[in-house]
């Protein structure tokens, strides 16, 4: 009966992430537009936007090989399952245990080595110019990512989220300075994988400061459609991967009632929108850097993983 | 028993070396030969396998009449050889299987077919080896006829050169491993290994026989800053030779060094656990950044094999760590991570460099700035190399993931180790490692998605075609090894327990029981990993929005000329190269690193000449140590030149003096 529940969790789990991305991204376009005095799209535009490239054909170049049109299934695959196994609004997903933390960060490695591939594969300047600058990028941000998950699961002695979340919420972590460093350098990481200003920009279409936007240049149709959703999904990874570690207040433990669920379903969407609202801000007040200040960014943000993992590991009694 | 057989393999394998020298010139002797080596190394793979699976029952020693009068050839099979004959036979039936189609091409063979069983032979007795005598003899005969398959295309530019330097670091590195073993025999001069185990040397003597052994084995494995042969042969060979000197070789001398630190030397001290590591950290880190710098597809995988060898190192080294401070299981756990990358990396790279061979024997091409488009044309070999590039990118669910992962999991367990110098050390170790698996991925990128991908740059690009088929089986044979290592990786963290239980006296906990075949190397709340779970989870999510877009969405499709942003450019030099994927990681690391230079020639307005952009990167480590090396070396030969011409009392002199100090340094010894 028990796994039965698990195995509900697990499943609602899929669905509830898939659902709610594409609002995620619909949510924080309308406030950005909100604070730039805009009226701005409706909430519900990226659902009729997938909806729309579902069903249109796919104009496929001519020079594209079988990598181009299986990694958009491939790069939406991984996204998801990753998504999947981040404890969102409960902990004790029967399948977490399949990938930890540093698992998550090579799956999301995986769909953007598929990605990168696919700009390669039409033969074009934009879509090297894009792979490139991603795989530039990641080279940074990827170690930086695994630094901030060396210090939590120092913290709770483990890397699996599931244990994470649940002992941050226990009384004895307190308020550490590597964790403040932590949380800083995860953010900073966080927005540079999902190509957010400062380091890219979502909207623009200028050739030369594209990054995302210009791997992903030659996709249409389903594809487009595929990625679209699979970067809608990695925006709620990560501001989930956030809340669940630094702010794990109100998840659900198993054996609970549906009603804690229910509620936890609820606080979920709260730690969400306030993530998406920050995000919306912060984009709004800051302008797009240089492509080859993404480095120092970066850069910043490894040395402050590394700092505070550092300070773990020197003040950890024998 | 099971040593009985494998000897007799090897045997047949010299045996066919000799025949191949006789009869290379006849028509059937190339599918002749590799065919008796695939058949002798399935063997002595089997055997091996066997014997690490069964324990102790296939294991066992013997002293045959060889060698020295007095020491005779000692050979053992242990837990430890036998992991190590598994990666030497495996590696050698691949590149066997692959030399039946790809031998057909060679057009000197009687430069390759006699050297090629003599090599398997050499790698193969210097695992069994068990003392020091037959060692370092087997170990020279494993470079030498390494060094002649390294010579079979002499003619061809930079190849001469490359074995030149080969052989200097290969004598370099014997002579190291020779005053090490001297060392560890003491003034007793017990040379058999069962004697050398028993004496205990004193820390300082062990401090210098790590040293002598890291310059020793590690200039074969290819650790920085040894390494610059390396990236020079291996690519110079034939690729199937490549291949096993890059996935196999090295890790023979991972083997030497394995041998002798863990087991030879008796307890570690501390401060090894901090040398060795830093210097996997450091040799992982410039490897892949050298690899990033490299348009050639054969020298990329070299330097990507130097990359991999230090991450096999901080493995180890981290081993030493735990074990000085009796740390055991998770001395074994950081063993264990290192032995399975070994396992790992001899497929992954051998796979690479076949993909590569099949590349440069369809187009006659190393350097990716003139392949591209070679899906269309090789669409078998670019799955394989596919899936080696992802595997050795360190994605999951390949396996290449599962030992970075492991070794991750030992790097969190390293704040329990008292020494506060390593407390420091580690985590920047761990950064090192992230960062050069991350690297290794954008290399990758750039290595498959210029030479594979895109539109050909070159006729022979585009006129290519698709290897034979032994050379593909063996691709895929090992393509699929890297995907079921990949998921089901319990079976052979198990068959490496007897490895680890034996060196570290502690191992992992039983994998293959648990659920689902996750594996879990400490305990279930700590961490655990399931490449399978994740494998099926993956295809069925692809699978499920394939099947639900095709459905209920659109299936229509158009084949229309690129987009590119409303300018195509049907040439196909418009491309991104290699050389601009890699610009911005340049930029990043490669001004401090290769001291690099970017110089624009732009012509004035009105001048018809083309623009040009020069790059120009410094190898600082060989301006640093070699150059100056060299230059004094030159220096005293032409110095002591003079010494060639003297007079005959001169040098009874000469001889006098020489007597008189040594008889002097004898008294103060005393």
């Amino acid at each position: 009966m028990a796994i039965a529940i698990d195995l509900l969790v697990q499943l609602v789990q899929m669905s509830v992430v898939l659902a709610l991305a594409p609002l995620l991204t619909g949510f924080v376009r309308k406030l950005k537009a909100h604070l730039l005095r805009r009226q701005g799209p409706p909430l519900i535009q990226p659902y009729r936007d997938l909806l729309r490239l579902l069903r249109k054909e796919v104009v496929l170049a001519e020079s594209a090989s079988w990598v181009f049109r299986v990694a958009p299934y491939l790069v939406f695959a991984a996204t998801w399952v990753a998504a999947a196994l981040v404890p969102t609004f409960a902990t004790g997903l029967v399948f977490s245990y399949a990938a930890d933390m540093i698992a998550i960060v090579a799956l999301l490695g995986s769909a953007r080595f598929m990605l990168a591939l696919a700009g390669l594969d039409v033969g074009t300047s934009f879509g090297g110019i894009g792979s490139s600058r991603e795989m530039m990028i990641a080279s940074l941000a990827e170690p930086a990512m695994l630094m901030v998950v060396f210090t939590v699961s120092l913290m709770a002695g483990s890397t699996q989220l599931s244990s994470i979340a649940a002992s941050m919420q226990s009384p004895e972590v307190g308020l550490r300075v590597s964790l403040a460093l932590a949380l800083v350098g995860l953010v900073m990481v966080a927005i540079a994988e999902n190509a957010r200003i400062p380091v890219d920009n979502p909207a623009t279409h200028l050739e030369l400061t594209m990054v995302h936007e210009a791997m992903i240049l030659e996709y249409s149709g389903r594809h487009l459609a595929l990625i679209e959703a699979a970067s809608y999904l990695k925006l709620l990874l990560y501001i989930s991967v956030i809340a669940c570690v630094f702010f794990p207040w109100g998840i659900a433990v198993s054996g609970q009632g549906a009603a804690a669920y229910l509620a936890a379903i609820a606080v979920y969407g709260v730690k969400l929108a306030a993530g998406g609202f920050l995000l919306a801000v912060f984009e709004t007040a800051i302008a797009k850097m240089r492509v080859f200040r993404v480095p120092d960014f970066l850069g910043a943000a490894l040395m402050l993983g590394f700092l505070a993992v550092l300070l773990l590991f020197v003040t950890r009694a024998g | 028993m099971g040593l009985g057989w494998l000897l007799w393999c090897i045997a047949l394998l010299l045996g066919t070396s000799v025949a191949a020298a006789v009869g290379a010139r006849h028509r059937p002797a190339s599918t002749l030969v590799y065919g008796v080596c695939l058949g002798t190394s399935a063997v002595a793979l089997v055997i091996a396998a066997a014997s690490l699976i069964a324990g102790r029952a296939l294991t066992g020693e013997v002293q045959l009449p060889l060698g020295l009068p007095w020491l005779g050839a000692h050979f053992r099979l242990d837990a430890l050889a036998a992991f190590f004959l598994v990666v030497v036979n495996l590696g050698a039936a691949t590149a066997s299987l692959y030399g039946l189609g790809y031998g057909s091409h060679e057009e000197a063979p009687e430069r390759v077919l006699p050297f090629f069983p003599a090599f398997l032979a050499g790698m193969n007795l210097v695992v069994l080896a068990h003392d020091a005598f037959t060692f370092l003899f087997t170990w020279e005969f494993m470079s030498l006829s390494s060094w002649a398959l390294v010579m079979a295309h002499h003619r061809e530019r930079g190849n001469a050169a490359a074995g030149y330097l080969y052989l200097l670091m290969a004598s370099f590195g014997t002579l190291a491993l020779l005053l090490a073993f001297g060392l560890l025999a003491g003034p007793a001069g017990g040379y058999a290994f069962s004697d050398i185990r028993l004496a205990a040397p004193s820390a300082a003597i062990g401090g210098v026989v790590l040293a002598l052994t890291l310059i020793g084995a590690g200039s074969k494995a290819g650790i920085v800053p040894l390494h610059v042969w390396l990236p020079l042969a291996h690519p110079a060979a034939p690729s199937h030779v490549s291949a096993l000197m890059s996935g196999v070789m090295t890790k023979v001398a991972v083997y030497g060094f394995v041998r002798i630190v863990f087991d030879l030397l008796g307890p570690p001290d501390w401060w090894w656990g901090a040398v060795v590591p830093l210097i996997g950290g450091i040799t992982a880190l410039m490897g892949v950044l050298y690899a990033l710098m490299e348009h050639d597809l054969k020298r990329l995988l070299a330097y990507h094999t130097v990359e991999n060898i230090g991450i096999i190192f901080i493995g180890l080294g981290l081993a030493l760590a735990f074990r000085a401070s009796g740390m055991q299981a998770a001395a074994a756990l950081a063993l264990t991570a290192a032995l399975f990358h070994v396992f790992n990396h001899s497929l992954f790279k051998s796979l690479l460099f076949f993909g590569a061979g099949a590349v440069l024997s369809a187009t006659g091409q190393r350097d990716m700035e003139r392949l591209g488009g070679l899906i269309h044309r090789m669409p078998l070999t670019a799955f394989a190399f596919l899936i080696g590039s992802a595997a050795i990118s360190a994605l999951p669910p390949f396996n290449g993931f599962v030992s970075e992962w492991l070794t991750f999991q030992a790097i969190l367990l390293s704040p329990s180790l008292p020494q506060f110098l390593l407390k420091f050390l580690v985590p920047a170790i761990g950064a090192l490692l992230a960062l050069s698996a991350v690297l290794a991925a954008a290399c990758f990128v750039k290595a498959f998605g210029v030479s594979f991908l895109g539109r050909p740059r070159s006729d022979a690009a585009r006129d290519a075609t698709e290897a034979d088929r032994w050379s593909i089986a063996a691709m895929f044979v090992l393509a699929v090894l890297c995907l079921v290592a990949g998921i089901l990786p319990g079976y052979f963290i198990d068959a490496l327990a007897p490895v680890a239980e034996a060196l570290t006296g502690a191992r992992l906990p039983q994998q293959n029981e648990l659920d689902w075949l996750t594996i879990v190397p400490i305990a279930q709340s700590r961490s655990s990993y399931n490449g399978l779970l994740l494998f099926l989870f993956i295809a069925l999510a692809a699978l499920l929005a394939a099947d639900a877009i095709h459905r209920w969405a659109s299936a229509a499709i158009r084949r229309a000329p690129p987009w590119d942003c409303g300018f195509p450019d049907p040439s196909p030099m418009t491309q991104y190269t290699a050389g601009s994927f890699s610009q911005p990681i340049r930029r990043v690391f490669g001004a401090v690193l290769f001291r690099a230079r970017e110089e624009v020639d732009m012509p004035r307005p009105g001048d018809t000449r083309a623009a040009r952009l020069h790059v120009r990167l410094h190898d600082v480590l060989w301006d640093t140590f070699y150059v100056p090396t060299a230059n004094a070396v030159q220096y005293a030969a032409q110095r002591l030149n003079k010494a060639q011409f003297l007079t005959i009392r001169a040098y009874l002199t000469l001889v006098f003096g020489a007597l008189v100090v040594l008889l002097m340094v004898l008294a103060v010894w005393q």
